[in-house]
């Protein structure tokens, strides 16, 4: 047991556990599926949640463990969204369309069909036309590989740029933080191909399911869920083994890695191209719940948010990302939503809603000056209590006396 | 007399107009011990950062093992493929990850990062692990982060990841910095037993750890090679005398 690969890494078990024991709770809890105690607004605001938990995983990856801070990371979340939000808005509008054109006397022709979608979603930006990346936009199966195909493409070819010109550090940070903003400015133009600010709306709705919202709600849950857990299997997997040691070893000496033979800027690139990927699949997921995908979403503020969220749950460990990213989520979402109550000083008053980013902000400095290991590093101190490791060291008072040795036999 | 593994023909490196290595050439046998000594900015660590693809070189050419390949241009994950190992004058572990991590690392196996994701060790990577340990005087510590380590052991364990890569050339930048006596003994065994497989390159400060290694000398001044022999024979040489020793 020791050497498999559970057996190394007993968190996951438990992390599974506890998601599995939570996705359940909210099943039970749900307006679909039991007793109706959590709304389904809020089902959806979970199920968010923990496609944010699995980009923070990714994000955790390429940053708490190969030691590059990305600040790109949002925009392969969303455009992740914005591929899956194509197939959507195409195959709803064209059932709104069909459905309104079967009462004309002469039966609409394939090209009338595609035509009125076409006014039906560029109308709001002054046009009627196709453009040509929505050649896949009726196609499922398409426009899903385009969701981890594109933020791929574009992590490749950015990151071989990057890392072949050993742009390390904050530098790094700095020009993938560039290209968040300049792929938002880029959506937010009309001429984009899609809708600038408006960006993709009527996610929710799925096209050929007539169930109400409880229901896909609580579906989209489950997928969030088990994405969230292979995500994190996976990611686990990548770290537990010579891999793990390589790009730990990038993080804490690059030099060094070079000088034993391992292409860094392979390992950095392939790493970056993945994470990108588990990027997109959150992303994809996440929309749909949300509802509504524009490019204020990809705005650099949103890439750093994520390297808080990790940063808050515990760099280099899988479960400080999730533990940061939902916690730190549900919490905002708490302060912002208008839930938390005002303060009255008398002669001022403290509204959460404009005063939560400074207590997040402050939060941020202070864990990164008091308490780098964040949330999960609470971890350790449960865990060594529980196996203190004394490679084999009498316990006292005489020596020999109580060795560790007798005390398991 | 062994075949010749390096060549180094006539290089030099000049930083922001300061000549750092002046056309230096020599050669290294392939299984040789050599002490390279010289005052600082003599180019001792210019001429391993130009061996290990760190910087290139303004001319010259560095010609390595039978098909005399030039090694000038390869970046320096391709060069350590090569069979060329580099020790760092400060220990440079990866001091978060277990000893055996550490070795694990260095072992000589695939280095694409696809065979490494599936890569798991066999019985003989972990054999190859424990006697490398046995031979670093580590044994004991396999599965402690290195990070506590002694200095001397962080020296050591990194000795032992350049073993674990079978290079064959190995090049040491001051191994017995900061080193207690018997550490000292025990670095010197490890070097001298080294280099009866391989080529092994000290750069070395301290005259009695050179002297204790009982091998080839080749003294450094200004970028080029001032003097070569036995340390004897170098030390009674009136220049080497007036550039170093004497002062």
């Amino acid at each position: 047991m020791r050497n498999t690969f559970i057996g190394r890494n007993p968190s996951i078990l438990i992390f599974l556990a506890v998601l599995a024991v939570f996705t359940i709770a909210i099943t039970f809890m749900s307006e679909a599926f039991g007793a109706g105690v959590i709304s389904t607004s809020f089902v959806k605001t979970l199920g968010k949640t923990l496609c944010l938990a699995l980009v923070a995983v990714a994000m955790d990856l390429i940053w708490g463990y190969a030691g590059i801070l990305s600040l790109g990371h949002f925009a392969f979340f969303g455009l992740g969204g914005y591929m899956i939000g194509m197939w959507l808005m195409y195959e709803r509008t064209k059932e709104i369309v069909a459905g309104s054109m079967a009462g004309n006397p002469i039966p609409p022709t394939e090209q009338e069909i595609v035509d009125g979608i076409g006014t039906q979603i560029f109308g709001v930006v002054g046009s009627s036309e196709f453009p040509i990346i929505w050649m896949f936009a009726d196609s499922l199966f398409l426009q899903l590989a385009l969701v981890v195909l594109v933020p791929g493409l574009l992590a490749l070819v950015f990151g071989w740029l990057a890392f072949r010109s050993r742009v390390t550090g904050v530098y790094l940070s700095i020009l993938t933080q560039a290209m968040t903003l300049a792929l938002s400015l880029y959506l937010f133009q009309n001429d984009s191909g899609l809708r600038g600010n408006n960006g993709l709306s009527g996610l929710q709705n799925l096209p050929g399911v007539t169930a109400s919202q409880d229901f896909v709600s609580i579906w989209f849950f489950w997928a969030s869920a088990l994405a969230l857990a292979v995500g994190y299997i996976f990611a686990a997997w990548i770290v537990s083994g010579k891999f793990g040691s390589v790009i730990r070893g990038i993080r804490d000496n690059e030099a060094r890695v070079r000088f034993l033979g391992y292409s860094v800027e392979g390992y950095k690139l392939f790493l970056f191209t993945v994470t990108a990927m588990i990027a997109g699949i959150a992303g994809a997921l996440y929309y749909p719940q949300a509802g509504i995908i524009n490019p204020a979403e990809i705005a650099p503020i949103a890439s750093i948010y994520l390297a808080v969220w990790v940063a808050i749950g515990g760099r280099g460990r899988l479960y400080g990302a999730v533990i940061g990213a939902v916690f730190v989520s549900l919490v905002s979402t708490f302060f912002t939503g208008g839930q938390a109550p005002d303060i009255n000083l008398g002669f001022y008053t403290i509204q959460w809603v404009d005063w939560w980013t400074i207590l997040l902000g402050l939060s941020f400095v202070f864990v990164t000056l008091f308490a780098p290991k964040g949330i999960g590093g609470l971890f350790d101190l449960i865990a060594d209590r529980r196996h203190p490791d004394r490679h084999g060291a009498d316990l006292g008072p005489d020596k020999g006396s109580l060795q560790e040795r007798e005390a398991t036999e | 007399m062994s075949s010749q593994l390096l060549e180094v023909n006539g290089i030099s490196v000049t930083f922001d107009g300061f000549r750092a290595i002046n056309n230096l050439s020599f050669n290294i046998g392939s299984a040789e011990l050599r002490a390279i000594i010289g005052p600082n900015g003599a180019g001792k660590t210019t001429f391993m950062d130009i061996v290990t693809g760190k910087t290139k070189p303004d001319e010259g050419k560095v010609l390595w093992g039978e098909m005399s390949k030039n090694l000038i241009g390869m970046n320096e994950a391709k060069i350590a493929q090569e069979g060329i190992g580099r020790k760092f004058q400060k220990p440079t572990v990866f001091e978060d990850q277990s000893v055996e991590d550490n070795l694990l690392m260095a072992l000589k196996n695939n280095r694409k990062s696809f065979a490494v994701l599936f890569w798991k060790p066999t019985d003989a990577d972990m054999n190859r692990v424990s006697d490398l340990a046995a031979e670093i005087g580590l044994s004991n510590e396999l599965k402690r982060k290195s990070g506590e380590l002694s200095h001397g052991q962080k020296q050591w364990l990194e000795i032992g990841m350049l073993l674990a890569q079978e290079p064959r050339l190995l090049l040491v930048d001051e191994p017995a910095a900061g080193m207690t006596p018997e550490e000292r003994e025990h670095t010197t065994d490890i070097l001298v037993e080294a280099a009866k497989t391989r080529a092994v390159v000290v750069v070395e400060h301290d005259m009695e750890f050179v002297r204790r290694l009982n091998c080839k000398v080749t003294v450094l001044h200004e970028g080029s090679v001032l003097a070569e022999g036995s340390l004897d024979h170098v030390t009674a040489n009136q220049q080497v005398i007036d550039v170093y020793l004497g002062r």
